[in-house]
Order: structure tokens, then C-alpha cells, then sequence
């Protein structure tokens, strides 16, 4: 099998830079709340492109695809359940022509985003239906061409085994990231260490994993910390939101500037991540001053949690259920059988 | 593993130990067990009102404060909350005949375009749980269907939620509205989700913004006894 141009880019080059926001470009290119941006793909490929063209422009080295949506759980939302093949492959269409026409390597990562459905036993959808619906986008935006599958903003640990077995299935190479948002963890509960040991356990690992999207800048590097803690030797991701957002003047603005994600970055390579980008709130000037940072700035020790909130903020909470510094459970009389 | 010794048969505890077993039921989620304890709390001849408060709504007190802080996380709130509906579903039809109180009424619903309804769920559970009176308009809502919804029901609180920040704007479209109806002030708007914050909850003019399901109860009560004050004053 030839090799994928990520684990190509992997093997050159010691740090990368992912992409920055989706749904902060797309809302400043005039989307409006409630609506799929997955319809774009079709209905305005050209501002789909430039999505695309401004993580490029800024020097990312991958950039992912407007799938984020594009199951068929989510399209179902907008009617579109039946378009789940057409959208996801015309955006990775898209976004190998905006790769091949940069003169150098950039990974078109296909973005797959969570069902938004809860898995059994606690909700309806089955381990084989969460696998077959990211099936379905796996194959089509292998399709459209792109060179990994990029699973994003999982909560669940079934959800993120489903999406593996259906890269799997498609036969395509992935990543997949989760989001800690909260107190530290996803919110089914599950830890940064918990993460790390799951992708090791997994009949095709994935080529790199991490974190992205949670809550501020801290919190997610605070994650991959715990990643690192855990004794994981894949490469790690971290795509962490810039700035908390803020309601201004009728959009959604994120309160991290440029200069405050240039520390994140070089702080995240230091915290052990390989792959660095931004989620929501992060554009491309973020990006330029991420990419400048991080080639000029030399590497440092692994920073403490002290340092990590001095330079870029507190922690949403005192504990990330990794140490023993969290709330205890609480005093019960356990007669009970348990199974 | 044979563990029958520890096994506890529920009609051989008096009330008080009961009501404690229930409490850890429902924070294990155990859904027969719920309602086998409603049963027989109604049984000894309690009131339905009295096994709601005194161990579904007690119990889930203590599950949401542990949602709050960061001990329990989803699985186990909804495994909970499930084993809560076992004992409401006994209990409604004759809360119902009684004429019990109710402490408020909540109209929820997830906004247009996002199909996120975990954490709106967990807030119709936990109210309920709370004893409020909740309608669920499910996901997807736009605004007519909120203020159809509000017309119909005439509640005391609108519940708001978003997962995406592409979808969170969207609440500021419906308060708008109310207030262009000149009707804002009718009820009590509740908003939240992930990537909400208090400040957005400010900016786009609702009364509170909720972190989880449990602060929504808290927040619901507080406002619900604020409304009460200012009709009696």
C-alpha cells in the first residue's frame, strides 16, 4: 500500500499545521444560523474553495474538508439525508483541487463530525448504524479524493470505535479527535488517559489522535498533557478554539486573538502534540501568526499547568479526572448488587 | 458471582431506609428497582405527591449536584433520569387525579438546525424530575414553532439549546421576536448548550444562560420564586 501524504508529511517534518475554523468562516462569508454548510458544497463551491484557499494561503499543511455535518443522522435535519454521498465527496473534490494547485503537499483530511445521536444502551442508535452511517461519508469523501479521514468533536467512545471501523470498512487511513468539554472530560465522561489507551486497543489505529474544540486554550492543552501522561506514542493532535465566543454586533465573535494562539501553538508543541491547529474562532490570521510562532520560536520543557494558564487563561476546572485532584464520589452504602 | 447476602429485598425496609435505597437507586439507575420502591411507598399508603418529592425528586437532587460538579457525566445522568421516568410514569396519572402542584411550567426546545438534543433532554428529565411541568418541542425548532408552542401552553419559561455555534445565534431570532410582540417580559428565557456562556446568554437578551441540566433546575426555581414574590407584592 503507498503511503498516505500525511504519514509522508509525518516522517519529513517534526511539527504540522492543521487548519483553523470552519463555521467561523463560513458565518463571515454570510451563512446564516440553522442552515447546512454542508449545502455549499453545491450551491457556492467557489466560496467553499476559498475556505479551503485560507488555511493553505496561511501555510497549514492540512486543511479539513466542510463535512463536519455530512452524515446522514445530520442531513436528515435538512431533508437531505439522501445527498449524504454527493456532498461529502463534492467537497473533498473541491478541496483536492485547492491542494494540488498549492505546489506543495497539503492533506485534504475528510472531516467527520458526531452523528448527534446517542449510542445503546442509552440512546437509539446501534454500534452497526453508527458504523454504517460513517460508512457511508467515509467512502464518499474517499471518493471526492481526499487523503485521510479526519473524525472530529467525538464524545462517546462507541461513536469513536464506529467511525474507526468504518475507516476501516472504506479501507482509507484516519485521525480522530475528541472534545473535553466537560470538567476536563468528553461529556460522556470519558478522560484524555482514557482516550489515549482506547486508540492503542483498536485494529487499526489511527495515524494520529488528540483533542479539538472543548472549551478555551488551556483546557485543551491541559488534554494533551494527559495524552503525553498517558504514555502514548502516536502522534498527537491539538485543535483548540480560539477564545471563548461572544456575542458582538450580531454574530458570534471567539475573544482569542492572533497573538494569544501563536502562544498556544508553540505551547502546544511543547506539550507534546505533533499536529497543531485551531477550531472555532480561529482564521486565518490566527493561522499566519500560529505558522510564524511556531517556525521561529524554539522548542521549551514541557510546560506546567501554571504555565499553560498564566499564558493563555484558567482552566474551566480543578481537575481533568486524570490525577486525584478531582471531586470525590460520593459516600455510598453499596449494599446494592452491582453487576 | 453469587452475592446474595448483600441483595436487599425493598418491602422488608422500614420507610426512611427505603427512601435512603431509592435514592442510591436512582443515582445507579436502576429502573425496576425505582419502581418497585414507588409501588410500595404507595402501597404503605404515601402520598403520590410525597413520593415524588421525598425520594424521585430528593434522589435526583443529589444526581444533578454530582452532574454539576463533575463526579457524574451523561451515561450516567440519563440511566438515572430513566429510572426517575419509571417512577414518574407510575406516579402521573395519579399526581393527575390529586391535583398536586406544580412549581412551573417549561416550554424546551433544541433550535433550528441543530439536531443536538442530549442536554435538552437531560433539562426535560431534571425538571420534571424537579416537578415542573415541561413540554418538549424536540429538535429543530423555528421560531413559529416556539411561539405557537408558547401560545399554546402559556408557560412560565422558555428553555432554549444549541450544540453548534453555527446553530447558537439562531436564539437571539426568537427572543427578538418576542420582544418586537412586545412579550418578552411573559416569560422566563433559558439558554444553553456547549458553546454558550453566561455573556452570550446576556448579549442576546435571555434571563439566564444554564451551564448544565442541573443549574437549569436551580436557575428554574430561583426565577419561579422571584415571579411568586413579585405577585404577592
Amino acid at each position: 500500500m503507498s503511503t498516505d501524504a500525511l504519514t509522508k508529511l509525518l516522517s519529513e517534518k517534526d511539527w504540522l499545521m492543521a487548519d483553523g475554523a470552519t463555521g467561523t468562516t463560513l458565518f463571515n462569508m454570510g451563512l446564516t444560523s440553522g442552515d447546512a454548510p454542508e449545502m455549499w458544497n453545491v450551491d457556492h463551491p467557489d466560496r467553499i474553495r476559498a475556505l479551503y484557499q485560507g488555511p493553505v494561503d496561511a501555510g497549514s499543511d492540512i486543511f479539513l474538508t466542510n463535512t463536519f455535518g455530512g452524515n446522514a443522522s445530520r442531513l436528515k435535519l435538512h431533508d437531505a439525508q439522501n445527498r449524504v454521498g454527493e456532498l461529502n465527496r463534492i467537497a473533498a473534490e473541491l478541496g483536492r483541487e485547492v491542494a494540488d494547485a498549492s505546489g506543495r503537499t497539503v492533506v485534504v483530511a475528510g472531516s467527520m463530525g458526531p452523528t448527534g445521536e446517542i449510542m445503546e444502551p442509552m440512546g437509539p442508535l446501534s454500534f452497526d448504524g453508527a458504523v454504517e452511517m460513517f460508512h457511508e461519508q467515509a467512502d464518499a469523501l474517499k471518493a471526492g479524493g481526499a487523503d485521510v479521514l479526519w473524525v472530529e468533536t467525538i464524545s462517546s467512545d462507541d461513536e469513536f470505535k464506529a467511525a474507526a471501523r468504518a475507516a476501516e470498512l472504506a479501507d482509507m487511513p484516519w485521525c480522530g479527535t475528541m472534545s473535553f468539554d466537560t470538567a476536563g472530560r468528553t461529556m460522556m465522561g470519558f478522560t484524555s488517559a482514557d482516550l489515549a489507551k482506547l486508540v492503542e486497543t483498536l485494529p487499526n489505529p489511527p495515524i494520529a489522535f488528540g483533542a479539538n474544540c472543548g472549551v478555551g486554550a488551556s483546557d485543551l492543552l491541559r488534554t494533551v498533557l494527559g495524552f503525553q501522561a498517558a504514555g502514548s506514542t502516536l502522534p498527537r493532535i491539538a485543535k483548540g478554539n480560539a477564545g471563548i465566543p461572544k456575542y458582538v454586533h450580531g454574530h458570534i465573535h471567539y475573544d482569542g486573538t492572533p497573538e494569544l494562539m501563536a502562544d498556544y501553538a508553540v505551547l502546544a508543541r511543547d506539550c507534546g502534540a505533533t499536529i497543531i491547529g485551531g477550531c472555532c474562532g480561529t482564521t486565518t490570521e490566527h493561522l499566519v501568526q500560529m505558522r510564524k510562532a511556531l517556525e521561529t520560536r524554539p522548542r521549551g520543557e514541557t510546560p506546567t499547568l501554571d504555565a499553560i494558564s498564566e499564558a493563555l487563561g484558567g482552566f474551566s476546572s480543578a481537575s481533568d479526572g486524570t490525577d486525584d485532584k478531582g471531586p470525590a464520589p460520593r459516600e455510598r452504602k453499596g449494599r446494592r448488587r452491582r453487576s | 458471582m453469587s452475592d446474595e447476602e448483600n441483595d436487599i429485598v425493598l418491602s422488608e425496609l422500614d420507610d426512611e431506609e427505603l427512601v435512603q435505597q431509592m435514592m442510591d437507586d436512582l443515582y445507579d439507575g436502576l429502573k425496576e428497582e425505582i419502581e418497585e420502591g414507588t409501588n410500595i411507598l404507595l402501597e404503605r399508603g404515601w402520598q403520590p405527591y410525597d413520593v415524588l418529592t421525598k425520594a424521585l425528586v430528593a434522589g435526583m437532587t443529589i444526581v444533578g449536584h454530582d452532574f454539576r460538579d463533575g463526579i457524574l457525566f451523561v451515561p450516567e445522568v440519563l440511566l438515572a433520569a430513566n429510572a426517575m421516568k419509571a417512577g414518574m410514569f407510575i406516579l402521573k396519572p395519579l399526581l393527575a387525579e390529586t391535583g398536586a402542584p406544580t412549581i412551573g411550567r417549561m416550554v424546551v426546545g433544541t433550535v433550528k438546525g441543530d439536531i443536538h438534543d442530549i442536554g435538552k433532554n437531560l433539562v426535560s428529565m431534571m425538571m420534571e424530575g424537579a416537578g415542573f411541568e415541561v413540554v418538549d418541542l424536540g429538535i429543530n425548532c423555528d421560531v413559529e414553532k416556539y411561539i405557537g408552542a408558547l401560545d399554546e401552553e402559556k408557560p412560565d419559561i422558555l428553555g432554549m439549546s444549541a450544540l453548534l455555534t453555527t446553530t447558537m445565534p439562531y436564539m437571539k431570532v426568537v427572543i427578538d421576536e418576542l420582544v418586537a410582540q412586545g412579550r418578552r417580559d411573559e416569560f422566563i428565557v433559558l439558554v444553553g448548550g456547549a458553546p454558550l456562556n453566561e455573556e452570550f446568554g446576556k448579549a442576546i437578551g435571555a434571563d439566564a444562560y444554564c451551564r448544565d441540566a442541573a443549574v437549569a433546575v436551580e436557575t428554574a426555581k430561583e426565577f419561579m420564586a422571584r415571579k411568586h414574590n413579585q405577585a404577592r407584592a
